[in-house]
């Protein structure tokens, strides 16, 4: 290539520039993630500059009034009907403010700051030199076991790095159900997966198990992120765009011509089938559905309790609302290409992590495998393809986050001399020490097992009758029956706590701070309102069941 | 708006539940005093609703109408007929009863023991079954229904893993084990029948678009809802197989001899007479009802089925060696009697299958609380070490001895009456397995007669030459069954006045009119 011709391409690759028109951002209708976003920068700085001794109290504050603002921004938002009359694409179309986007950021939002409680708690452990710790190790760098760790420790050095990883993971959160081009999907994807990746390697205890946990998810995770990345290159190849509402005018049939540039594989109906598969694939990883699960009790397990709560809450709404926006918004009209595949995801998910749940001893791993028969619940309401699948995923998602928080939040209670006491052998006669630990956890697990008058049960009922009535029926009798089989290991550990003798050297229950027990206190709550009265949230979730195309 | 008299009935229990646990743990006996009070202020309300009910009225009475989930077309409705006011009222009669025989089975064992028995958590616990039994007996709506119906297993479920009988022939650890086993196995058979049961409920609404019992049965009769045949068939087999887990039916009746056996004596009573009967009442009005022809249709299979647990359980009672299992079996052989006679699809049978819930719940509960106040003299539930009880506590064994009686029908006492009408509408329909149930009766006379024999005739064992004759308190709970039984047998008017119109209703919905007598009465 000559001089010049290099030349030309500089200049009339230059010229277009001064077309492009300023981006119009409504930064208002982005305040939620915005205000997570600065306060997480934020907190990077109070990091850099507020002394030791009272970072963790400005960052608690901070993130608490982030979380606070944030939801109230949601609140404020949908007020002023951008979650039904008011929805619309924002930021040059980049981001959906519509009713789901709306609705699962608040419970993004919540189950965030709820599970910031439980980040924050300092008085499970005894105080190591003086200094209260958390969960979270002193010095992350430092090799387990090492020097350099127990001078970190000597010296009270505290992680409290944690809590903008947290906000920043939550930032990515919000804008993953919201993301209304492939590339902002695959943005968000890459900004809550990384911050979650580092926080789990950082548990104080365990240290070796949660680094490998943290390896794991990162491996995996980075294969999930790069299938989902070739995905969106060849659904582009396709489409001619990134745009959701592009690519599903394409999928229609109604644009037929974007790009000339791509005119060779535009149309290309393999593209769009091989590309879908990927994206989808990238997203099931995230929710932990079979066969795409395999990180999931490893993560689980290892990664420090509060984490692992957050993530198997927030996580899972973030990714099934990017799920159903997908598959709603962009890939309506391959609905039966699509759907096969994801009965077959569901049908294995559900049985899957049923069955394999009644062969675990550990309970964060039984917790881990419950959650994967979770998602294959919720896959059942989405393959209704219907206004009743999206409200009823959006209200199993609410129920179930708070659930799954509180539950974990009970497990970091349960101590003994090596940290938590998650082997299930531990856990015998519970109920004799500590009835009303038990009990709640009693609670927890029957939420989980779907049982009436709890928000499990309205869950479950709500996507059932969403997949019953979308002509999913023999779905429907299969989640029946994985419910009954993931009955049994939950009441296993009902029997285990209240009926078993317990053990002379069993752990102790730990008297936590009014933080956890804020955290369990509204698991319990929540647990019990959406199952007496769940009217309301269902109203909630009804109005807001419409994307925005 | 009236008083709600039906919620009441059920709040009532349910808030004294609560209060009840929330009895501070030193004042045991205020608790227990407590439960006594709101179990008889219960059955005083449930004298109001048989009072206020008029059995030649509209079918359902008293009836309560608010929206509750409205996104899943669920409504608070409660309504009663004849039937559930008869069975309220057995339920709201037996839990005093099993309160005060309760007594002293939940309190804490002599010290060093490492069992571990909240006194107020026992006693909340059987009114929070008797507020959910109640309220599923109301409810009109199916969804309300399913939710109590599934809910009433959690506290059934605590009571008969946590408590057990202060003795045990095998010690503590192997008692503690069979007990969490013979939980374990109520609560999952149960639920996996409720969750069967969750289907044929989405179904129905998927079929119906609601959920209201009243409206979904109208809607049938006039033709408006029309179900494909098929369609009905499996809702229909989706609940009854959750209502014959409960009642229960062979063969999936082998929760509960483990559970009567493993539970203490009232909370045994408490499943059979009471939650049991949530089983067969929700045959009547649901599965008839909503499937009349689906009914029809699985009448052959059911009544075989019926037939094998009534003479299975009397052939399994006869081989018994334990008093409370053989209790367990013989009530899977009554409620065998009870499932005939509701699908025998006549007017006496469906009265007699009624009748006999209520006789059965008076009959076993009497056999089953006198038994336990045996058990808990000497400490064992094989039958074998006992004899000669009668020389000794000539009470005991005479209370013993009505309970068993009642319990084979003797003619004079209650379940005779209820047992002979099932028969009799069984065999006008279906002479031959009205013959074969007959022998039913004939190994109940074995049974009981051989229990009775074995345990209280004879010469005194030595172990229970010192064993005291029944107490006041226990007196107290005896007395009444025992009157009441000798009552009913010789005037069951009051309760069948109660139920026919009921239950000529139910047989119109099945679009069913009793046999014509084949032979003629001679002019």
């Amino acid at each position: 290539m000559s001089a010049t011709a290099v030349h030309s391409l500089w200049t009339t690759a230059a010229e277009p520039i001064s077309k492009i028109p300023t981006p119009k951002i409504e930064y208002g209708q982005l305040s939620p993630t915005l205000i997570i976003v600065g306060a997480a920068v934020v907190g990077v700085l109070v990091e850099a500059f507020v002394p030791r001794r009272s970072r963790y109290y400005a960052q608690v504050f901070v993130s608490v009034v982030a979380l606070c603002a944030a939801f109230a921004a949601v609140v404020a938002l949908a007020a002023d009907g951008y979650g039904t009359t008011k929805a619309h694409i924002a930021a040059m179309g980049a981001i959906a403010v519509d009713g789901p986007s709306l609705f699962l950021q608040g419970t993004i939002l919540l189950a965030g700051l709820v599970a910031l409680f439980t980040f924050a708690e300092r008085r499970l452990d005894p105080e190591a030199h003086g200094n209260r710790v958390d969960s979270f190790a002193a010095q992350a760098a430092s090799v387990p076991g090492s020097e350099g760790e127990k001078a970190a420790v000597k010296a009270g050095f505290t992680t409290t790095e944690v809590f903008p990883l947290l906000l920043f993971a939550i930032a990515g959160m919000l804008v993953f159900p919201s993301a209304n081009d492939l590339l902002t999907l695959f943005v968000a994807l890459e900004v809550f997966s990384l911050p979650l990746y580092l926080l789990c390697a950082l548990a104080r205890r365990k240290r070796l198990m949660s680094q490998e946990a943290a390896v794991k998810y990162f491996l995996l995770g980075a294969f999930a992120s790069a299938f989902t990345l070739f995905g969106i290159a060849l659904l582009y190849g396709y489409a001619g765009s990134v745009s959701y509402g592009t690519i599903a005018q394409v999928v229609d049939g109604s644009v037929t011509n974007v790009d000339p540039a791509l005119a060779n594989t535009m149309g290309n109906d393999a593209l769009l089938l091989v590309g879908t598969a990927l994206v989808v694939m990238g997203l099931l990883f995230k929710v932990g559905a079979v066969p795409f699960h395999m990180w999931t009790p490893d993560v689980y397990q290892g990664a420090p309790t509060p984490v692992t709560g957050f993530m198997a809450a927030a996580t899972k709404v973030a990714a099934f609302g990017a799920l159903l926006r997908l598959l709603y918004v962009v890939l309506p009209g391959l609905r039966w290409d699509w759907r096969p595949v994801m009965w077959a995801v569901a049908v294995l998910t559900m049985l899957g992590g049923a069955i394999v749940a009644i062969t675990q001893t550990d309970i964060k791993r039984l917790l881990a495998y419950s959650s994967i028969a979770h998602a294959g619940f919720i896959l059942a309401g989405v393959i209704a393809t219907s206004k009743d699948g999206v409200s009823s995923v959006l209200f199993y998602l609410a129920a179930y986050s708070f659930v799954t928080i509180g539950a974990f939040a009970v497990v970091t209670l349960v101590r003994d001399a090596g940290g938590e006491a998650t082997h299930l052998s531990k856990w015998a006669g519970l109920g004799r020490r500590s009835p009303l630990v038990a009990a709640v956890f009693a609670v927890f697990l029957l939420a989980f097992a779907g049982i009436p008058l709890t928000s499990g049960f309205a869950g479950k009922f709500a996507v059932f009758k969403a997949a019953a009535e979308g002509g999913a029926a023999p779905l429907v009798v299969i989640g029946v029956i994985s419910s009954a089989i993931a009955a049994f290991f939950y009441i296993r550990v009902i029997v285990l706590m209240f009926f078993s003798e317990p053990r002379p050297e069993g752990p102790t229950v730990a008297v936590p701070s009014p933080l956890t027990m804020a955290a369990i206190g509204v698991g319990v709550a929540v647990t019990l309102v959406l199952g007496v009265a769940p009217q309301y949230f269902l109203d909630l979730a009804n109005q807001a069941s419409v994307f925005v195309r | 708006m009236s008083f709600p008299l039906l919620t009441a009935t059920a709040v009532l229990p349910a808030v004294g539940a609560v209060a009840t646990a929330a009895v501070p743990a030193s004042r045991r006996t205020a608790a227990k005093w407590l439960a006594l009070l709101v179990t008889l202020a219960t059955l005083a309300l449930a004298i109001v609703v048989l009072v206020r009910f008029d059995p030649d009225g509209a079918r359902y009475q008293l009836t309560e109408s608010h929206a509750w989930i409205k996104a899943f077309g669920v409504r608070y409705e409660l309504g009663v007929d004849g039937i559930a006011v008869a069975l309220i009222a057995l339920t709201a009669l037996l839990m005093p009863f099993i309160v005060l025989a309760g007594w002293h089975d939940a309190d804490p064992l002599e010290t060093g023991s490492r069992r571990w028995r909240p006194t107020q958590g026992f006693f909340a616990l059987i009114l929070a079954v008797e507020a959910m039994v109640i309220i599923s007996f109301e409810a009109t709506d199916v969804f309300l229904f399913y939710i109590f119906f599934e809910a009433m297993l959690i506290p059934m479920y605590f009571l008969i893993g946590g408590f057990g009988d202060r003795a045990h022939e095998h010690g503590e650890e192997v008692a503690s084990t069979q007990r969490s086993y013979a939980a374990v196995k109520f609560l999952l058979y149960n639920l996996v029948g409720g969750l069967i049961m969750l289907a044929a409920v989405i179904g129905l609404y998927v079929v119906a678009g609601n959920f209201s019992l009243q409206e979904i049965a109208q809607a049938r009769a006039n033709g408006s809802l029309d179900m494909a045949t098929n369609t009905e068939r499996w809702l229909f087999l989706g609940f009854f197989f959750a209502f014959a887990v409960k009642a229960p039916l062979w063969p999936l009746h082998t929760w509960l001899p483990n559970a009567m056996g493993e539970a203490t004596a009232p909370v045994a009573v408490l499943i059979t007479a009471v939650v049991d009967k949530v089983g067969t009442f929700a045959m009547l009005r649901f599965c008839l009802q909503l499937f009349p022809e689906a009914s029809k249709w699985a009448t052959p299979a059911i009544l075989v089925l019926a037939l094998i647990s009534i003479v299975y359980g009397a052939l399994l009672a006869v081989g018994q060696r334990d008093i409370k299992r053989l209790v367990a079996y013989a009530s899977i052989s009554h409620f065998g009697f009870i499932i005939m006679g509701i699908f025998a699809m006549t007017t006496q049978g469906q009265s007699g299958a009624t009748l006999y819930m209520v006789n059965h719940g008076i009959s076993t509960a009497a056999l089953m609380l006198v038994a336990g106040f045996l058990i808990s003299r000497r400490g064992s539930r094989l039958i074998a070490d006992y004899g000669g009880v009668q020389k000794v506590a000539p009470v005991l064994a005479g209370t013993f001895l009505i309970g068993g009686l009642a319990t084979l029908s003797l003619p004079g006492l209650a379940p005779f009456v209820s047992e002979f009408l099932v028969l009799v509408g069984t065999f006008t329909r279906y002479p031959a397995i009205g013959i074969i149930a007959t022998f039913g009766i004939v190994l109940a006379a074995l049974y009981t007669l051989v229990l009775y024999q074995r345990t209280m005739t004879g010469p005194v064992k030595p172990e229970v030459s010192a064993m005291p004759d029944l107490r006041v308190r226990e007196l107290v709970v005896v007395a009444p069954l025992v009157i009441l039984l000798i009552f009913l047998g010789v005037y069951p008017k009051p309760v069948t006045d109660i139920v026919n119109p009921a239950v000529k209703q139910t047989m119109s919905d099945v679009h069913k009119t009793d046999p014509k007598p084949s032979v003629e009465a001679a002019k």
